[in-house]
């Protein structure tokens, strides 16, 4: 299959137009951007026009990108196309950045503008009352800059920098209502924590650099990931009788984790709900959360390094770096499910489900390839997106309520966010048809058939089964039952409607570019034709799996709609599941302790060190420095006295005896003149004297 | 031709520089110590026409000339002099030296 891969992908020398511009795609928010920083507060039309016109200049350039990349597959070879150049120049070690067209790049830059695009224009209608509203735009586009400029480096470099200005720009819009102490403390764990990862990223950035001496994922068979340079990795010996491949690539994906939110660094992902409702679908759902495993599914070869390939070109086993990989994903997958179900904020239950569906794609990666993960982080960009915007007008339409118990019934007040939140929660769920059913299945089929073990594939099955039944239970408590809330719901602007409903098509329909019997996607990312036929329906176990997932979803939905559906509630009535498995719920409730184990161990170790370090800090090097100025103090005494006694001393006196001579001098000048002549007369008879004298002898 | 050696006409000389010295250190009157300085002049000029005489050249009359320069100067100076005297008496209603003081510093 890498052989096949390998040889699709023609090698191009020269860019076309289209790669050679393809930089303006992330240019155009960035300087949007920019030009709204500067805009004055009450210019809110201008900022928002500026920045939805940016990113639909983008959009037309991606999607022109993905045009070149189509019509390269009509003509059979699979388009990857890199423009390189040198940053900096060390000696003979050169930094290089660069861009890269091809199928995966492509594919993500027309998802990140056409979401965001949506986003920004129902953005307009969310945030229309706010008093910040170009600074927001003015975030909101700097972070698809950012975030298209990870989609297009061809660098490890290029990628991380965009990659920090991401997570800078999450930061920012995090805390965006600085003013709530929760949004400023979210804001700094969500930097803080995706740092420990970043921190691991920049190591592994570092080694591959020092390995291979170029940080370009493809220059022309020179690059770091290209064969050549793998080989070498995968005979460079490193510690723990890992290869240099499985090091690198474990670090890098140690970066991919604390983006996406994968355990255990996930702790930030929920807290990031404290930003705008838009900010959580575009940043915390749809793209930089994928941002990690968009990572990985670029450095794929790297992580795929050494891997065994039988004679049919079928994958044998698997990396470390892949087990990995897939087993945090697992079980990512599963625990963040399990703690979706106890939730009652409605966007904190949603963004536990995105930590665990980044888990499904990074299993997806993990064991299936590419193009399994890639389809997931697609329709689930699509779908999860519509369900926070939905969320997002539940929670205009209930002013500003975000606690699930005080809803209820909305299907009435909010009939189209009630219809497109459905089919994003049916998408999610993974019922058939649904875009959400046929990416998952991907990834369930390819972990039933992965090697290693069979476990991730049951943890991801149950997770299925619980995604089903949180979303039920959601949509339950929020649509249907009694009105629990105060005062009058609303249906929201048209302006936030009109986007939901674009997206809520793609949720339905856009799984079928990858459906088992016309895998497009895959094909396209692998670059190799796709075939329609039903054949693949005739494959031994499919249908059973398939059978299987859509029993186990509709069970999830048949409990959840049993426990929680259309019933009458009051607010403060307690959790049907939490009256019957009382331990298992709060440990669900409070997310497994997992906040208050860092609480008494990192943070606490932390506090501690911060601790010593200021005792240290007090008495060791404070006792150090007073006496080195104490030390300074003596000498500068000692000299003073010198100065004093000594120099100033001796200048007094001479300058006294100076003026006493001078005194005297200026007794001989009295002004009369006949002295002065005796004096003349005297020296003349010396003078004369010594004549004499000299002559003589 | 001639009788009277050159020492006779160097102690007059100096006989008369010493006269006008001590008339130039002694006196208190302005206008006599002029006087002795007219005389130490022409004590040098005495001595000057003595050594052209006496020199290995006496028939160039560089002596001579010397001389004349210095009686002219000395009537330039005496002129000086005896101005300033003048206006150092209509400024001071005295002549004597010991009253002018005022030249120190």
């Amino acid at each position: 299959m890498i052989q096949e891969a390998a040889a699709a992908f023609a090698p191009q020398i020269t860019a076309s137009a289209i790669t050679g511009i393809l930089w303006l795609i992330p240019a155009f928010p960035i300087v949007a951007s920019g030009i709204i920083a500067v805009l004055k507060q009450p210019r809110r039309r201008a900022s928002a026009a500026l920045a939805i016109g940016s990113l639909a200049c983008s959009l037309l350039l991606a999607l022109a990108a993905m045009g070149h990349v189509l019509a390269g597959r009509f003509n059979g070879f699979a388009v990857r196309e890199t423009v390189n150049f040198t940053w900096i120049q060390v000696g003979a070690a050169q930094v290089e950045l660069g861009w890269v067209l091809d199928p995966l790049s492509a594919v993500m830059l027309v998802m990140v503008c056409f979401v965001g695009l949506l986003i920004f224009i129902y953005s307009t209608g969310y945030m229309a009352h706010d008093e910040n509203f170009t600074r927001f735009f003015c975030f909101l586009s700097l972070f698809a800059g950012a975030m298209l400029g990870v989609v297009i480096s061809n660098s490890l470099l290029l990628l991380f920098m965009s990659w920090e200005l991401v997570g800078l720009t999450s930061y920012l819009l995090i805390g965006f209502w600085y003013q709530k102490p929760s949004a400023a403390a979210a804001a700094k764990k969500a930097f803080l924590t995706t740092r420990v990862g970043d921190v691991f990223f920049l190591l592994g950035m570092v080694w591959l650099f020092a390995q291979t001496g170029t940080l370009l994922f493809y220059n022309a068979g020179k690059g770091s990931i290209e064969p050549l340079r793998l080989a070498l990795l995968l005979v460079t010996p490193s510690h723990l009788g890992m290869t240099a491949a499985t090091g690198i690539a474990l670090l890098i994906f140690a970066g991919a984790v604390g983006k996406s939110g994968q355990l255990p660094l996930h702790v930030w992902l929920p807290d990031a709900m404290e930003g705008p409702t838009p900010v959580s679908a575009l940043i915390h759902a749809a793209t930089m959360v994928a941002a990690g495993v968009y990572l990985v599914a670029r450095v794929y070869p790297l992580m795929q390094a050494g891997v065994q390939v039988s004679q049919s070109g079928e994958v044998i086993g698997s990396t470390t770096a892949l087990t990995v990989v897939t087993w945090v994903g697992a079980s990512t997958a599963l625990f963040a499910a399990l703690i979706a179900v106890a939730q009652n904020d409605i966007k904190r239950i949603l963004a536990y489900s995105t930590v665990s569906q980044l888990g499904y794609m990074m299993a997806g990666l993990g064991v299936g390839g590419v193009a399994v993960g890639m389809f997931h982080l697609i329709t689930h960009a699509f779908f999860k997106a519509l369900l926070f915007m939905g969320a997002g007008s539940v929670i205009h339409g209930c002013h500003e309520e975000q606690d699930i118990r005080h809803m209820g019934n909305l299907k009435i007040e909010m009939p189209f966010t009630f219809l497109t939140y459905l089919a994003g929660m049916l998408a999610l769920s993974g019922v058939p048809i649904f875009a959400g059913f046929w990416s998952k299945d991907a990834i369930l089929e390819s972990t039933h058939t992965w090697d290693v073990s069979r476990a991730p594939f049951y943890m991801l099955v149950f997770g299925a089964f619980l995604t089903a039944f949180y979303m039920m239970r959601q949509v339950s408590y929020v649509f249907f039952g009694n009105w629990r809330g105060h005062g009058e719901a609303h249906e929201s602007p048209s302006v936030m409607l009109l986007p939901l409903m674009v997206l809520a098509f793609f949720a339905i329909f856009l799984g079928f570019l990858g459906t088992p019997f016309w895998p497009w996607f895959r094909a396209f990312l692998d670059g190799h034709p796709a075939e329609f036929g039903l054949g693949a329906f005739k494959e031994p176990g499919l249908l059973a799996l398939m059978g299987t997932s859509s029993l186990v979803v509709l069970l999830g939905l048949g409990i959840g709609w049993r426990l929680y559906g259309n019933k009458s509630v009051r607010a403060d009535d307690a959790d049907v599941l939490e009256i019957r498995f009382p331990t298992l719920w709060t440990l669900f409730e409070n997310k497994f302790y997992i906040d208050e184990l860092y609480g008494v161990t990192v943070i606490a170790f932390y506090a501690w060190w911060a601790r010593v370090a200021d005792w240290m800090d007090r008495r060791v090097w404070g006792g150090i420095v007073t006496g080195v100025s104490w030390l300074a103090r003596v000498g500068a005494q000692a000299s003073s006295l010198f100065d004093t006694d000594w120099i100033n001393g001796g200048f007094d006196k001479s300058c006294e005896e100076l003026a006493n001579g001078g005194g005297l001098m200026a007794g001989v000048q009295n002004g009369r003149v006949q002295i002065y002549l005796r004096l003349l007369a005297l020296a003349v008879v010396v003078l004369a004297a010594i004549l004499i004298w000299s002559s003589r002898g | 031709m001639i009788t009277t050696p050159l020492a006779g006409y160097l102690l007059v000389a100096a006989l008369l520089f010493a006269i006008g010295l001590a008339g130039a250190l002694t006196r208190r009157n302005a206008i006599l110590v002029l006087i002795g300085i007219e005389l130490m002049l022409n004590a040098a000029n005495l001595n000057l026409i003595a050594f052209w005489r006496y020199g290995p050249h006496p028939e160039a009359l560089t002596g001579m000339m010397f001389a004349i320069f210095s009686i002219a100067v000395a009537a330039a100076e005496a002129a000086v002099g005896l101005g300033l005297v003048i206006a150092i008496h209509r400024h001071a209603h005295t002549t004597d030296l010991d009253e002018i003081n005022r030249m120190k510093g």
